[in-house]
């Protein structure tokens, strides 16, 4: 047999004689096709996206970065005179170009008209102007107000300018002048007066905190076990009324349960009595400590020349702005960064902490994996190791990844009307009627928000776990089954643990994608303001039917919500870079688990 | 190619089928015949009436879908003895293997008919307690397929199936085990690292020693060294050659050497069909028919 008549090179097609060049000409690449056959054009374009994708993910995390860093850093005290003879005085958060309309020129005294009109010409009509944080609110009825170029006739940096950040009305800018103690001015002039300050402010706002706690904590117990005890009566009530509409009103069964209806009466009031002497104490306690703090008083004069006297308590942080050092103004923004973290939010949210945001957020998480992971690892368990593969199976699995494209509002509104209002509306009427009409679980909660959430999140660990339980080699089921286990032992001990990695990658897709949804929240319990956290000290210490504060809300309610919404742009950023650091804190902590894991079951191919 | 044979002296009812109308006596081109569809009686040696049957297939047929992979297999397994099953890719010697414990049962579509039995007791009875049976046997794979945990609990596995947990029993019985497969030596130190982490030979003998943990009546071999190199097959082989004497064990190779080497007995399966069996002796040196000798001659295959 002829081999190579058997097998041509490239085809049958050539005669013998010219076999050779044919199949060169044939096999000639046109001039067109150079750059496609050498594959460069498909490099340059694939390398150029993923360039591009580099590019945003980098610029999206330096902007909110840079953004988010800067708010807590300490800025200069500027005291601008204008050409009216105002005083401006303040911080400079930004400035930029923009076009004067001739009425501001015209308000404008008339020797700088002239002038001011000459300047515009030359820059084609465009001026340079800047916001200044002015603070005193209480004063000045605002809180930011904007300085053109043009309008400045003087630019200093007073000594003595002092920051309070302050409980209620925002930052206060001003000279101190006094100190005074019980009424009596202790010390005269800004440096002496700012020397008494520093040494009485921290033991006054140490009351000031023990006072909170109080309020808080104490008062919060006795409210509590007020209610308790009300609502204990209350469900005597309720069943006495049940007994007489079930029994009659002349029945025995009525008379007794009246009987314990005054029984519980009684001992809600002696029970109430105690109760009401111990809130007397504290309310005792907590005017001490008031009247204590009263007595140091500071008294400052605005650079306008207006004279305030300021309680010490209402002063949560002060600083001579234009007399610190780096170092100092790094322990300002150290401070003022603790305190975010750790601090409940005031004025409006617009200052102080997040902390009750962060707790909210890592909570609902934890919860919405506690719910999610199990549910949808034992659905992809069924699917893929039980379910016999057909039609309904592979409809079921459509569906599922159907849910993963649904709006995340959808979710919002079935866990409203599904969660809260059907479950939560029958776990009240079954277990706290006594406090209907206001609704316990029937309404928003964390419990709900992490169902919702848990839901909504469902396909992304389904899909992943029966990616992952497909990945197990058929050789590993066959060896466990060739060793006398059972269908489920198999999936314990070999199926399992070997799809453990991929299963762990679907929690961390699962805790990005709920940890970060804001929309469903705002139906099924985020709120604007929760005083009380759903982990606390107070029995049963779990209250999965609070409300609570979320991250994500937090930026949405700062950002759109906020009435003083220029101090608040910069704690966007920040709370911003602070929900991504949460979660890229939470995948880290799940990818470093999954990673142990597969350290563990090394995935080695003979 | 050279004997081209008269087939036309060879009835069969027509497709495929394990029942003919009457069997050829003429051993030519018996092989060209199966190829067609037709089913001939296996050559096999009696002496292995002599033998202690421990497993034996009676008639077996399987499916699958409409494929039929094994026709009317009869074959007898003797006690304590190697038997190895060997023919060209595809004849369906993995496959029968496989039946013996019935892993085919996790394939949708396979269907069976005849059957097998262990020691008397039948395998494919309606009603058997298929992980029981297993039990009973042990089973080495063609790729080493340790478990995703440390040495010492792949070796125990059956024994943690079974409920043991009992740390004298299984410390006991994994050092007895891995001796006997010859790994304690080389892993006695890191018996609670990962199995994985072992190389691919040491993982085939830790296979060995899973499958030899439990005191199986039978060990079921499919094609153990065809994933490793000349050495560690080699170690594989000797390993096969010190458990003849406690175990009996079915092997599949697709290499006639190994087969020579560590079996008592030989099968020669041809596309579903066994074709010839007996004695390894008498089958490498003068098998009683033509197509034998030219398979494991390597004429064909």
């Amino acid at each position: 047999m002829n081999n190579q008549e058997n097998h041509p090179p490239a085809s049958g097609v050539a005669g013998s004689g010219n076999k050779a060049s044919a199949y060169r000409t044939r096999r000639r690449p046109g001039k067109g096709a150079f750059m496609a056959a050498h594959g460069q054009p498909m490099v340059w374009l694939s390398g150029g996206m993923l360039a591009v994708c580099v590019a945003m993910i980098i610029g999206l995390i330096a902007f909110v970065v840079i953004k988010g860093m800067a708010t807590f850093w300490p800025g200069p005290v500027v005291r601008y005179v204008t050409v009216t003879g105002d005083i401006v005085s303040g911080e400079v958060t930004r400035g930029g170009h923009y076009e004067p309309r001739e009425q501001l020129i015209d308000d404008l005294p008339m020797e700088v008209r002239a002038a001011t009109m000459d300047l515009l010409t030359r820059n084609e009509g465009i001026s340079e102007r800047m916001l200044v944080r002015t603070g005193n609110f209480e004063l000045d009825n605002e809180h930011f107000r904007w300085i053109s170029d043009f309008e400045i006739t003087g630019k200093g940096f007073p000594e003595w300018a002092l920051v309070l950040e302050r409980m209620t009305w925002g930052r206060f800018y001003g000279e101190p002048q006094s100190f005074r103690i019980d009424g009596e001015t202790v010390a005269e002039g800004a440096e002496a007066a700012w020397a008494q300050f520093e040494t009485y402010h921290g033991e006054v706002r140490k009351r000031w905190q023990a006072r909170r706690d109080l309020e808080s904590k104490e008062l919060g117990r006795i409210n509590h076990a007020q209610e308790k005890a009300r609502l204990t009566v209350r469900q005597v009530e309720l069943e006495a009324r049940e007994t007489m509409a079930a029994h009659g009103i002349d029945s025995g069964a009525y008379r007794q349960a009246v009987e314990a209806l005054e029984r519980q009466r009684e001992i809600f009031d002696e029970e109430n009595r105690a109760l009401e002497a111990r809130y007397a104490e504290i309310r005792d306690e907590i005017a001490a400590l008031n009247r204590e703090n009263d007595r140091y008083e500071m008294k400052l004069v605005t650079f306008d020349g207006r004279e305030k006297t300021m309680g010490l308590a209402e002063v949560v942080r002060a600083y001579p702005a234009n007399q610190l050092g780096i170092f100092s103004k790094a322990k300002i923004y150290v401070d003022r960064w603790l305190e975010f973290l750790w601090d409940a939010p005031r004025e409006a949210n617009s200052e102080g902490g997040v902390f009750p945001a962060i707790f909210g957020t890592v909570v609902m998480t934890l919860i919405m994996v506690v719910f999610v992971v199990p549910f949808g690892v034992l659905a992809a368990l069924y699917l893929r190791e039980y379910a016999k593969a057909g039609t309904l199976v592979s409809i079921i699995r459509i569906a599922v990844n159907n849910l993963a494209g649904v709006p995340s509002i959808v979710y919002g509104v079935f866990g409203l009307g599904f969660f809260c209002y059907i479950v939560g509306g029958s776990i009240d009427s079954l277990f706290f009627s006594a406090k209907l009409p206001s609704p316990t679980f029937g309404t928003g909660g964390i419990l709900w928000a992490s169902l919702t959430l848990a839901l909504l999140t469902l396909p992304v660990v389904i899909v992943a776990t029966e990616e992952a339980l497909a990945a197990v080699p058929s050789s590993m089921r066959e060896g466990s089954y060739a060793a006398g286990a059972s269908k489920w032992q198999t999936i314990k001990r070999i199926v399992l643990p070997r799809a453990m990695p991929g299963i762990l990658t679907g929690m961390i897709l699962a805790m990005a994608r709920g940890a970060g949804e804001v929309a469903p929240l705002m139906l099924v319990g985020a709120v604007k303001l929760a005083p009380e956290l759903p982990i606390d000290g107070i029995f049963p210490f779990i209250h999965l039917e609070r409300s609570f504060m979320h991250l994500g809300f937090h930026i949405y309610d700062l950002g759109f919500q906020s009435q003083n919404s220029e101090a608040a742009i910069p704690m966007v950023f920040t709370t911003t870079l602070l929900l991504i650091t949460i979660i890229a804190v939470l995948n880290i902590g799940a990818i470093l688990l999954r990673s142990r894991l597969r350290a563990k079951f090394i995935v080695n191919t003979v | 190619m050279d004997r081209q044979e008269d087939i036309s002296t060879i009835m069969t009812n027509g497709k495929g089928n394990p029942n003919p109308l009457f069997r050829a006596q003429s051993t030519d081109g018996r092989l060209q015949a199966i190829a067609e569809g037709k089913w001939f009686a296996p050559v096999v040696d009696q002496s292995i009436e002599k033998e202690e049957i421990v497993l034996a297939v009676k008639e077996f047929n399987l499916w699958y879908g409409d494929d039929q992979a094994l026709f009317d297999i009869s074959l007898k397994v003797p006690r304590g003895k190697v038997t190895a099953i060997i023919g060209p890719s595809g004849c369906g010697k993995s496959t029968l293997l496989r039946s013996v414990n019935r892993l085919n049962d996790l394939v949708d579509i396979v269907r069976t008919k005849g059957d097998m039995t262990l020691y008397g007791d039948s395998i494919y009875n309606k009603g058997v307690d298929v992980i029981e049976l297993r039990k009973r046997m042990g089973m080495v794979a063609q790729k080493p397929n340790p478990f995703p945990m440390s040495i010492y609990e792949n070796v125990i596995y059956p024994l943690r199936i079974d409920g043991i947990n009992d740390r004298r029993i299984l410390d006991e019985v994994c050092e007895k085990t891995l001796k006997g497969a010859a790994l304690w030596d080389e892993v006695k130190d890191r018996l609670q690292k990962s199995a994985l982490g072992l190389s691919g030979g040491q993982q085939q003998r830790l296979c060995v020693a899973r499958a030899i943990a439990s005191e199986p009546e039978i060990l079921l071999m499919d094609e153990p060294c065809s994933a490793l190199d000349p050495v560690a097959t080699a170690k594989i082989e000797d390993l096969i050659y010190q458990l003849r004497e406690d175990y009996t064990i079915l092997i599949v190779t697709h290499n006639m050497q190994q087969a020579a080497r560590v079996s008592d007995y030989t099968a020669f399966m041809y596309l579903g069909q066994l074709v010839e069996y007996g004695r390894t002796a008498s089958i490498f040196k003068k098998p009683q028919l033509q197509e034998t000798e030219d398979y494991i001659s390597g004429r064909f295959g």
